[in-house]
């Protein structure tokens, strides 16, 4: 009996023991008392894995190095395609660096912010923190491969550019331990403000308007209209707006009307035979499965034009089971360094439909 | 067969076939018959229908030789309008079984209304904008496949079942959660706006694009239901006291990061699935977003996949280096989040084209995202006299408030324009009001009242005042 209660008595334990963990399982796994059932913990792989973000405090950046010069042969090989040879493009985003000087670096403030000389806000002009720039550039570059830059790449991408900038020389070797003293030279870290009425609430607008009901102003001055040329810029407004009804859209293909439509619409187009249903072929499909993200109808974007792919493979033969190849597995080399992505979703028949619409320069 | 030569007339097709057969040979109307509807008619017979579609197609082969001689209202004299005194179509034959359309859209004659994207304004797709088209819209609600798109780096069809929200940071346990654990927490439904920052930042310095979608149209209103983020934050044992700023990530490349301000926006902000009814679209987050409502559009974090707690913000490159207002003195506003009071009179609107003198049910939106509209009052006359608007119920916080004037026209040039009043008091500016102190390089919060020049001719223009 003894032997048998000390038995019991184990169990007895076993069990309570098994019930805490099971509790604390269940409260890990299955969500708190108030919610049972709800949610689990995350595990520190897990938050590892996601707690990327790097803060201007430098908490969450994680240690390496890179130098100016390992920098610049990554920035060629994947990133300038789209923000040029010294991150100064504007062809597909707002250039990087430019409008920033050695005197910048100095005040902490952009001196090109209040005199206006620089026809465009770069990057560099604006980022009053270095781990903004790390932070974004290891989250989401390049452009078309997100995440996948080693902390050390990041850190010589980051070197280089600050190089440009002439924040840092030539020579310069970016890591964990110097970031700080870097942060100190950046030419716009006093540009900075956060008093103002947009933060909160409660905050106090610093602009506000009049409530003036009646003769209000001495005479209405028009300080602005849209210019002529630009009347059809964004397409025919008249098939944007409903066919019927009091508003109708302008037909911009056309000059402003003489007079007054008239109740009947004279003049106007009416009701037509519209259709809800989307644009279908190969121009569609350009759009819709994104290659238009890297390929334009004449300028180069991260990838070639489609002018330029028709000019290239003009009466080659086998060009279209050539590129439907490209298309399907990827491809890298023939236009620069920039790989193409594979693009397996594609079915055959949309694959080729792509190619011959590409070959034929997008027609 | 257009939808306009169906509904030629009789009186219509007799006048054509006379001017027509004048004019030159006119081929046999059987030519115009499909070789289905023959090979139909072969194999079954002529009866009532087939007959109708013969009809039918004698019509479209006339009236396509007269086209643009129907107006609506232009009916000859005699007994009345033909669309009154004629059988319709719809009328006379079998209409579409239910759920021939499963998951409905609009009428075709409603195509025109789509978002659309403003030419050269970038020159990537997958970070660009398209434009809700607030010239046709009715009521405060955006139907979801209008509601406007933002992306920095394209959108995907996220799987619900691998999405995952991670909570972490000044937390005392870091927690996961399923799509199906968010769904079983307690939730609300509200109404509420969201507006980019940057919209009508276009026309900062001057008149840019033409009509109200492009100007305004970075404006949608929809109900959004989700659980409260303070009951995740408490479920998860958040330090509020020193944790005061909270990090929205999301799960597009991009990793669309932003620092809210949860001081402030801790008791209205929603962890959100479903908007007016359903599941988020893709295109705004499916299949979770965050709504900080009153707070501009880039903080309604989509995709949301992970939400920290800290004691910083996090000057992540859309609150370094995007997302900050240039003032005169080349110093930067950081963390300018919220949408101040704003109207806009959408019909009519910058290129639409009125048809004659008379009434009018002059319409708009009005909105503040420090909460309820109190009144809106509408000038005829470039904002020198100003008339009271009705204010359509219901009238919510943060949420876009419908306004509707009536007005004869007289036929001569008009300028109109909407000016809000919320209930902090604060009457939106005008443009000049507002660039005497923000100068014009900003590209961001630019609620400037609205002009609408009307000419006499009845075409409807975007010109600013001032």
């Amino acid at each position: 009996m003894y032997k048998l209660g000390k038995s019991i008595a184990r169990l007895g334990l076993l069990s309570a023991a098994l019930l805490v963990a099971n509790l604390a399982y269940a409260q890990g796994t299955q969500g708190s008392a108030k919610f049972p059932g709800v949610g689990r913990n995350a595990t520190p792989a897990e938050v590892a894995a996601w707690d990327i973000d790097v803060r201007p405090d430098f908490k969450g950046l994680p240690k390496g190095s890179g130098s100016v010069e390992q920098g610049q042969t990554i920035w060629e090989a994947k990133c300038a395609s789209c923000h040029g040879i010294f991150g100064e493009s504007n062809e597909i985003f707002t250039p990087i660096t430019g409008g920033t000087t050695k005197d910048d670096v100095k005040t902490g403030r952009v001196a090109s912010l209040a005199d206006m000389k620089q026809p465009q806000r770069t990057t560099l002009m604006k980022v009053p923190t270095v781990s903004t720039l790390w932070d974004y550039i290891y989250r989401a570059m390049p452009w078309n491969a997100p995440r996948s830059l080693t902390p050390d790449d990041t850190y010589a991408l980051v070197a280089f550019i600050l190089s440009i900038g002439e924040v840092v020389p030539d020579d310069f070797v970016l890591s964990n331990t110097n970031i700080a003293e870097v942060q100190a030279k950046m030419p716009n870290r006093n540009g900075m403000t956060r008093k103002h009425g947009f933060w909160n609430v409660k905050d106090k607008p610093d602009v506000n308007g009049s409530a003036c009901m009646n003769n209000c102003v001495a005479f209405v001055q028009i300080g602005s209209t849209l210019p002529d040329f630009a009347r059809d810029a964004h397409g025919n407004i008249a098939d944007q707006n409903r066919m019927y009804g009091p508003y109708r859209g302008a037909d911009t293909t056309k000059p402003p009307i003489a007079k007054l439509p008239g109740a009947a619409g004279e003049g106007l187009a009416h009701a037509k035979d519209t259709h809800a249903n989307a644009p279908k072929g190969a121009a569609a499909l350009f759009k819709n499965e994104n290659c238009s993200a890297c390929h334009a109808p004449n300028a180069k974007l991260v990838g070639p034009s489609i002018a330029d792919i028709a000019a290239k493979y003009k009466d080659q033969s086998g060009a279209v089971d050539k590129l439907m190849a490209k298309v399907k597995n990827g491809g890298a080399g023939v236009w620069g360094s920039i790989p193409m992505p594979p693009q397996a979703q594609l079915s055959d028949a949309d694959r080729k439909a792509l190619v011959e619409w590409v070959l034929s320069g997008g027609k | 067969m257009t939808k306009k030569q169906i509904e030629l007339s009789v009186e219509d097709i007799s006048a054509v076939e006379k001017s027509v057969n004048r004019a030159r040979l006119v081929k046999a109307p059987e030519h115009f018959i499909s070789q289905e509807l023959i090979a139909d008619i072969n194999a079954n017979g002529l009866d009532e229908t087939r007959r109708g579609f013969l009809r039918k197609g004698f019509m479209s082969a006339v009236g396509g030789a007269a086209a643009g001689l129907a107006a609506p209202l232009a009916f000859a004299a005699g007994e009345g309008d033909p669309a009154i005194l004629e059988k319709q179509e719809w009328q006379t034959t079998l209409g579409k079984n239910v759920a021939t359309m499963p998951y409905g859209v609009p009428s075709i004659y409603e195509a025109n209304l789509i978002r659309r994207e403003s030419p050269g304004l970038t020159r990537v797709s997958a970070a660009s904008v398209a434009f809700t088209p607030l010239q046709g819209l009715f009521g405060t609600i955006t139907p979801n496949g209008l509601h406007f798109e933002r992306h920095h780096q394209g959108w995907y069809n996220l799987n619900p079942e691998t999405h995952r929200l991670m909570v972490n940071g000044m937390v005392k346990n870091a927690r996961v959660f399923t799509m199906n654990d968010l769904m079983r927490l307690p939730s609300v439904s509200r109404t509420h706006f969201i507006e980019c920052g940057a919209n009508t930042g276009l026309e900062w310095g001057n008149v840019a694009v033409p009509t109200v979608q492009y100007t305004h149209g970075m404006l949608s209103c929809c109900e959004f239901t989700g659980v409260p983020l303070k009951v995740l934050l408490d479920e998860c044992g958040a330090d509020l006291k020193k944790g005061k700023f909270l990090l929205a990530e999301g799960g597009d490349g991009s990793g669309m990061t932003r620092t809210i301000n949860l001081e402030s926006c801790l008791d209205d902000t929603i962890v959100a699935w479903s908007m007016n009814g359903e599941m988020l679209r893709p295109e705004n987050g499916f299949p979770l977003r965050l709504v900080v409502p009153g707070v501009q559009g880039v903080s309604w974090v989509k995709w949301l996949r992970r939400l920290e707690v800290g004691d910083m913000p996090w000057n992540a490159k859309d609150e370094a280096v995007h997302y900050i207002e240039l003032m005169p003195d080349g110093i930067h506003r950081q963390y300018a989040s919220i949408q101040e009071c704003k109207s806009v009179i959408t019909t009519p609107s910058g290129g639409q084209q009125l048809l004659d003198k008379g009434f009018y049910n002059v319409s708009g939106m009005a909105w503040s995202g420090r909460g309820k509209i109190r009144r809106v009052d509408v000038s005829f006359d470039g904002g020198n006299n100003w008339r009271q608007a009705r204010l359509e119920t219901p009238v919510l916080t943060k949420s876009i408030t419908r306004f509707n004037i009536d007005w004869v026209w007289d036929g001569s040039p008009a300028i109109l324009q909407s000016r809000a009043v919320d209930d902090t008091g604060y009457i939106q500016p005008s443009i000049k009001t507002l660039r005497n102190v923000r100068g014009t390089r900003s590209i961001y919060h630019n609620n400037a009242i609205q002009s609408w020049k009307l000419d006499s001719n009845g075409e409807v223009s975007n010109v600013q005042v001032g």
